[in-house]
């Protein structure tokens, strides 16, 4: 008959218990918001009077996880790059010339003279000889110098190079395996310093996820506009030195073999001709920090580290009285005459800045260079106004929709309605406690997903009191009615939700952003809302059968 | 006193006009689907790629003005809509102003938002910029692929496990009554040209989901009902089933309304379109659980002798049957 034993109402009790516990902090949004932030900063080494008060605010020993709110609820900017992995090939592949040389001229009295070639694909480099017999047979020095392809998952039987005779050149490339590993270690490492650039701007709880083969997606809440995410992720920062061939006011002047032509960053009409190979890149930097140079101007100090600081002591000792170009993605910032030998490894760039474009550069030039530039593909923007004015009308609405079916299911079902009422508050508290305990993201499809789930969620505990009192009329007694009740409108309930429950597992699988959250919510509302309906209730009638013992049921 | 909107005991004959109900439903599809083949979709800018910028101003919103500031600025065709709420003010003016996709660009420039926002503040030096939403072509067409992909997986998800559950008439049954509400949702959306975005995506696969929860449960009922009444006529057995389940099918469908309808109200112009897609789904798919999916069940016939099988994987049931 009507019995669940003592462990089975402990276990409902307390798990109504905990779904309360955990979603309370949510009621006390800000408070929690502020109260976490003051925790982490104290942590971080920050401690003063405001942040302890801040701490004190909410007692350490509630939980005080909390629900994320959405870029559409908090407002923020979204932005989805995909990375130009190919633009790697090209730098390696160019990195390749000087060992190819050099592994040929070693066998100089077989292949001659060594010369590069110039080549339409920049993924490829062309190299012929003089001694063009022996072109299969230098390709074969060349096919020497491929190693194996170092992946992920450590090295591979693949080789990295791919050597082939096309006419009289010899033709190297990076090979299909190589490729594959090199697009992972550009993603690898985009990712990395779109992390260290976003923290050191310092903003809260950036979400920075790979999509797919080359996508980065980058939201980050509180932001001003996608523009300013865009301006700090999206410049490349890709600093060198390069030594100087000529100065010239000829934009189209066609720069020689190996040299390339880059505009002054400040003087228009100014173009330098450089050798294209640098000295020393920024990736040999170990720091850059914002100062002033001897003339009280804004500049950037760096260092280098022992390999780069080397490679600029060398030639800084050998080009005294040359000029020496600072190039910051494709522009030349300033090109000094080398006054003397430079032999610490440090120095300062100095340009017509503001003091914030040096703070500017010095953080993007300590997070590091991209490997490679970055294509915008989807970049959205909500103002924390529309947001904030978002959660409100949510919020109203939800409040008026959950008074409106309570009031509506007590007219309905009088004492049972307030059963199924609890049930439906103790089931939005779920909803709330699970989405805090999984870090899950509120959007504003997501508060739509709550409401329809006030919705729906009456439905189970409909079917079952609606077959209770089918049940009541071929009188069998109540306790066999509600016993019945429950056991035959399981079957229907079950089908139901989990039919429901295939569609949100579809949404979240397939959707992105807020039809995502809206997938979560509704995905966990059927879950929830079985659980309320098949055992809360069910606990709540035994319990009022227990105390009451009615000889009828009027439901 | 009770509130009922459903008598204790109804029979109602459902099936009565079976030829005039089904024949509306027909023709509401066909004129669904002219109504998209002549008016098409107003999609938004997920789908079609391009930019929506939402402003915000004191002064009221002229249109006129509006796209008098942001044609000069060449970027093609640019769609300007008030938009409203009774939550807004007099001094807080909505706009949305639709930019297409620029040729040879993914994502709009940093340049050409500045433009138009320095634009349309000569006209009104409060307007401000409340959200802007920018799609390349190349993901638009992704979210296209993808949102029909996960349509046509959950019918099929769903058309899988009713045939696993029932028998396969009741999985046509249930589809036939999904892609009726599907077309018919389409079909409001041209013929009223609401916006049609990644959003309303998410509604249709709920009306998927709330449909198929009411044909489950009648279904549910007509197996239960086939097995206790064998020798009664199938029309008989789904007329009864209906009428068993009415009073359910009622009270969820008017509490889901109830919230509906407040987050309809109150909710703000950000999901209106979204909610008023759920809204007319659960009016369409309560529908089209009794007169889709039920009257092709009635026309397709269905195995009688359901206790021969009971342990077949066909017409298995949860819980404890009967005795």
């Amino acid at each position: 008959m009507l019995q669940i034993p003592m462990w089975k109402r402990v276990l409902i009790w307390s798990t109504c218990a905990l779904a309360l516990l955990f979603a309370v902090p949510n009621l006390f949004y800000d408070r929690v918001e502020q109260h976490n932030d003051a925790v982490a900063m104290i942590e971080a080494g920050q401690g003063n009077a405001a942040l302890e008060d801040a701490r004190a605010r909410w007692p350490a020993f509630l939980p005080s996880l909390l629900v994320n709110l959405g870029l559409d609820l908090r407002g923020g900017a979204h932005l989805l790059a995909e990375v130009r992995v190919a633009d790697v090939y090209a730098d390696r592949i160019d990195g390749m010339w000087p060992a190819v040389r050099d592994r040929l001229r070693d066998e100089r009295d077989i292949v001659g003279a060594v010369r590069r070639m110039p080549s339409d694909d920049p993924g490829e480099l062309r190299v012929r000889i003089a001694n063009t017999a022996a072109t299969d047979q230098a390709a074969g020095f060349v096919r020497d110098l491929a190693q194996p392809t170092q992946s992920m998952a450590g090295f591979s039987q693949a080789q990295d190079l791919e050597v082939r005779v096309d006419g009289e050149d010899i033709v190297v490339t990076l090979s299909e395996a190589e490729r594959l590993a090199t697009d992972e270690r550009t993603m690898r490492l985009s990712l990395e310093i779109i992390r260290r650039r976003v923290d050191e701007a310092g903003t809260r709880e950036p979400t920075i996820q790979r999509q797919g083969a080359d996508r980065i997606l980058i939201q980050v809440p509180g932001i001003g506009s996608a523009e300013e995410l865009k301006a700090l992720i999206g410049t490349t920062a890709r600093l060198t030195f390069h030594p100087v061939v000529n100065v010239t006011s000829n934009p189209d002047q066609v720069p020689g073999p190996r040299q390339v032509i880059y505009p002054s960053l400040d003087e228009a009409g100014t173009y330098y001709i450089l050798e294209q190979t640098p000295v020393v890149t920024g990736e040999q930097l170990v720091d850059a920090q914002p100062g002033m140079d001897q003339n009280n101007r804004p500049a950037v100090n760096f260092r280098f580290n022992p390999s780069g600081g080397r490679a600029f002591g060398i030639y800084t000792a050998e080009n005294i009285g040359n000029p020496f170009a600072i190039v910051l993605d494709g522009e030349v910032i300033s090109a000094p005459v080398i006054q003397s030998h430079i032999p610490g490894g440090s120095g300062i760039i100095t340009g017509r800045f503001t003091v914030e474009e040096t703070s500017q550069l010095a953080v993007l030039l300590r997070a590091g260079a991209l490997p490679a530039e970055m294509d915008f593909l989807e970049e959205r923007t909500v103002g924390p106004e529309l947001g904030q004015d978002s959660i409100d009308a949510g919020r109203t609405a939800a409040i008026v929709a959950m008074v409106a079916v309570l009031a509506f299911m007590v007219a309905s079902y009088g004492i049972f309605g307030v059963i199924a009422n609890i049930a439906l508050l103790l089931n939005i508290s779920m909803i709330f406690a699970l989405l805090s305990l999984i870090g899950a993201t509120l959007t504003l499809p997501g508060i739509a997903g709550i409401v329809l789930t006030i919705g729906m969620a009456v439905d189970a505990t409909v079917l079952i009191f609606e077959r209770i009192r089918e049940e009541m009329r071929t009188a069998k007694g109540p306790a066999r009615a509600i016993e019945l009740g429950y056991d035959k409108a399981l079957s229907a309930i079950l089908d139901a939700n989990i039919t429901t429950f295939i569609t949100a597992l579809i949404l979240f699988a397939m959707g992105s952003g807020p039809v995502r959250g809206f997938a979560i919510t509704l995905g966990l509302g059927i879950l929830t809302s079985v659980f309320t309906a098949l055992m809360v209730t069910r606990l709540m009638m035994v319990i009022y059968f227990e105390r009451k013992r009615p000889k009828t049921l009027v439901i | 006193m009770r509130l009922k909107l459903v008598p204790q005991d109804t029979s109602i004959d459902f099936f009565r006009h079976w030829k005039t109900t089904f024949g509306a439903s027909v023709v509401a599809m066909v004129l669904s689907i002219v109504a998209f083949a002549v008016m098409g979709l107003n999609f938004g800018i997920d789908f079609r790629g391009g930019t929506s910028i939402r402003t915000e101003a004191q002064a009221p919103v002229d249109i006129a003005q509006y796209r008098a500031a942001v044609m000069p600025l060449g970027f093609g065709d640019v769609a300007i809509t008030e938009v409203f709420d009774p939550a807004f003010g007099a001094d807080r003016n909505v706009a949305m102003v639709r930019i297409q996709a620029q040729e040879g660009t993914e994502a709009i420039t940093t340049e050409q938002i500045s433009a138009v926002r320095a634009a349309l503040q000569e006209l009104d030096p409060t307007l401000t910029f409340a959200a802007v939403d920018s799609v390349g072509p190349k993901v638009s067409g992704e979210l296209i692929q993808s949102a029909v992909i996960s349509v046509v997986l959950a019918l099929a998800a769903v058309l899988f496990y009713i045939w696993l559950r029932f028998e396969w008439q009741f999985s046509v049954g249930a589809v036939a009554a999904l892609v009726h509400d599907i077309v018919l949702t389409i079909g409001i959306f041209s013929v009223l040209q609401i916006r049609f975005d990644l959003a309303i995506i998410a509604a249709l696969l709920t009306i998927v989901g709330y449909s198929l929860n009411d044909t489950v449960v009648v279904f549910d009922r007509v197996r239960e009902n086939l097995i206790k009444y064998k020798k009664r006529p199938l029309k008989e057995v789904l007329t009864l089933s209906i009428n068993e389940t009415l009073s359910r099918t009622v009270m969820t469908s008017v509490t889901t309304l109830l919230a509906l309808l407040a987050l309809f109200i109150l909710g703000g112009d950000v999901i209106r379109g979204f909610v008023f897609a759920m809204i007319w789904g659960v009016i369409v798919g309560t529908y089209s659980s009794v007169f889709v999916a039920s009257a092709v069940l009635l026309r397709l016939g269905v195995k009688r002798d359901w206790s021969k099988n009971s342990g077949d994987t066909s017409g298995t049931q949860f819980g404890v049957k009967e005795g």
